[in-house]
């Protein structure tokens, strides 16, 4: 997030219709007022964490806790937190889980959107039905934990990815994507003696990538700030926790940290400060968001408007 | 290949063989004759076959559970399974039904859902109002970036910065502890718990809850807008004699899908807090199903209440969804 101008910012006369009424002074200072607002409450927790991260003992000391005007900047809560130990271990659970999970979850939900999106096709208008019932009746939190668990899933790293994998709203999106493809392209490569495997490959893929791009992000997101599984199916193992578990642990419910324990609490072995090793492991999860959300964001607008509300 | 390719409807439907069509009360005139099911599924077998694995993740993951949801007529011991576990009727529904903490989690439920109904639902309309009043294209859709951030964070991640910022460490409280003002630890408040959770939620997902408003307010003739204020109708009433009008249906038919949702409050937002706030406060419909559930190995139980909710839910849901149809929306899905 670069910085922003809210203030300093004119409003170019040319967009504005030339029927409407020049602003009022008080209502342009009221307006500009509550979005400074907004975007404050939005972006000075953020603004403070990574400070806070990176900042040493004696301006947490001097702040009282968060920091908000940083001096003295470093970043040993960072080379302390991946020079090993459960937080780094964590992230890296948590980055081959998205990985793996959202490759499992897109090659899963394209074929089966491309396969409905054929209309006409043998059994599809039942399958969609199959999908569609799940949106209305869930199953509940009980029955399917021990599936899972009657599966084997407790204690492992399936449990986390297999269950919620499709999800059939992504799947809806992607096919009325796939439905809009130009049927005369299709045609024309079917008649280039192309079977579907190879219209969806080289017709369908190349011609919806906004909608795939953003699927694919929403999956990510979802697989990387997933908690709740960990917590059912796997919450014995600490060596076994992503990322957010382990700031659930440590953050919200005040476990030790690594680094705080193995050097002994405040000891004089390193400058790091126990607060701004919490808020690096805050910043950690952050940081993957903060990547996929320009993308996400640029999808957004054309990829899923139209995808949700044509359902 | 060559059979796919010349049934496939890119030649004329006539030149199928008359007995492959299907005759009788199925084959009507205005639509396409009707292949025999053998050659269909010969010609969309690699489709079938594509959304297999879908179908499959579903059957087991989506409605085997629903048939789970037996073990709530049971004394369900995981040690024996679902095949020789006592049955006990509707014991467990009797028991849930005089459970007071049953009742503590509903009237939780309820009362978030309201609250968020009034405070949180009219927020995305009223942003998305300020945004497009906003004229500058760039200061536009940086606000709307910052204020759609935070949906893509984890709740365990937003919960961190309430406690960061508000919590008895936080930053507000560093401040108020340096002025002598005295401390004031909201996030483990239960009489305010209920108005923290919704501020959670407006913080995390109101920037979310715009773009389907910006998408309808985009939507308005902007040669009303002119035609109005010729007329001589100033900002005000334009707004209310066009703009609230011209996005009526979508305000609507998102209150029908929110109606529809009730019994759905944030779930491991409210799990992640319970331990700060204790169970009275925050324990609603799903965290009741997983702490008398599973956490205590009363599967049977869980399960009971978790179909309470289920039943209710989709009554609400399929009734929302009607209720959209009544008023010309397309709802949750098209029949």
């Amino acid at each position: 997030m670069s910085t922003l101008s809210l203030g300093g910012t004119r409003r170019r006369n040319s967009d504005r219709p030339i029927w409407e009424e020049p602003p009022t002074a008080a209502g342009q200072a009221a307006k500009g007022t509550v979005l400074t607002l907004i975007v404050l409450v939005i972006l000075v927790p953020m603004y403070s964490v990574v400070v806070t991260s990176l900042s040493n003992q004696a301006s947490i000391n001097d702040a009282g806790g968060m920091v908000l005007v940083p001096h003295g900047l470093t970043l040993s809560a960072y080379r302390t937190i991946l020079s090993g130990g459960p937080v780094a271990r964590a992230l890296i659970v948590s980055l081959a889980i998205t990985l793996v999970g959202t490759v499992f979850s897109m090659v899963v939900s394209v074929l089966c959107a491309y396969g409905l999106s054929r209309s006409r096709s043998l059994g599809h208008r039942f399958v969609l039905m199959l999908l569609i019932v799940t949106m209305f009746v869930s199953a509940g939190l009980i029955p399917t934990y021990l599936v899972v668990v009657g599966l084997g899933g407790y204690d492992s790293y399936w449990a986390l990815i297999i269950p919620s994998s499709v999800s059939v709203f992504n799947i809806l999106v992607l096919r009325s994507f796939y439905s809009g493809t130009a049927s005369e392209l299709i045609d024309a490569a079917r008649m280039d003696g192309a079977n579907e495997w190879r219209i969806l490959w080289s017709v369908v893929l190349p011609t919806s990538r906004a909608v795939t791009a953003v699927v694919t992000l929403f999956y990510a997101v979802g697989y990387w700030n997933s908690f709740f599984n960990v917590m059912l199916y796997m919450p014995v193992d600490s060596q076994k926790w992503p990322l957010q578990y382990v700031l659930y642990e440590y953050v919200n419910l005040g476990m030790n940290m690594p680094g705080q324990t193995n050097s002994g609490f405040g000891s004089g072995h390193s400058q790091t400060a126990p607060l701004s090793l919490q808020m690096a492991v805050v910043v950690l999860t952050l940081i993957p968001v903060l990547i996929a959300f320009p993308f996400l964001q640029k999808h957004l607008g054309k990829g899923m408007l139209t995808g949700a509300i044509k359902g | 290949m060559a059979a796919t390719v010349t049934t496939e409807g890119t030649q004329s439907p006539a030149r199928v063989p008359r007995r492959l069509i299907r005759r009788g009360r199925r084959a009507r005139p205005d639509r396409e004759p009707k292949l025999n099911w053998r050659i269909r599924l010969r010609r969309d077998k690699s489709l079938i076959i594509m959304t297999l694995p879908a179908v499959v993740l579903l059957l087991v993951f989506s409605y085997l559970p629903i048939l789970g949801n037996i073990t709530a007529f049971q004394y369900y011991d995981p040690l024996v399974g679902i095949w020789n576990s006592t049955w006990i009727g509707l014991q467990n529904f009797q028991q849930l039904f005089n459970d007071p903490l049953f009742w503590e989690a509903m009237n939780n439920t309820l009362a978030i859902s309201a609250i968020q109904l009034v405070l949180f639902f009219p927020i995305p309309i009223m942003l998305a109002l300020l945004l497009n009043s906003v004229l500058s294209q760039r200061l536009r859709s940086v606000i709307q970036s910052v204020a759609l951030l935070p949906h893509f964070f984890s709740w365990v991640l937003v919960i961190t910065l309430f406690q960061q910022m508000i919590g008895g460490a936080g930053l507000l409280n560093q401040f108020l502890r340096n002025h002598d003002i005295g401390v004031w630890n909201i996030m483990t408040d239960p009489t305010t718990f209920k108005l923290l959770v919704t501020s959670q939620v407006i913080w995390k997902d109101a920037g979310w809850g715009i773009i389907v408003f910006l998408a309808a307010l985009s939507a308005i003739d902007q040669n009303l807008y002119e035609a109005a204020a010729v007329d001589g109708a100033g900002r005000w009433r334009r707004m209310w004699h066009i703009t609230l009008p011209g996005i009526k249906g979508t305000i609507v038919l998102m209150l029908v899908l929110r109606l529809g949702n009730i019994l759905n409050v944030g779930f491991e937002q409210l799990l992640i807090q319970r331990q700060a706030v204790g169970h009275d406060a925050a324990d609603v419909l799903d965290t009741f199903s997983y702490y008398y559930g599973i956490a205590t190995n009363n599967y049977g139980y869980g399960a009971a209440a978790g179909i309470f909710k289920s039943v209710i839910s989709l009554v609400l849901v399929y009734g929302a969804n009607k209720l959209a149809h009544l008023f010309g929306e397309d709802g949750l899905y098209r029949s």
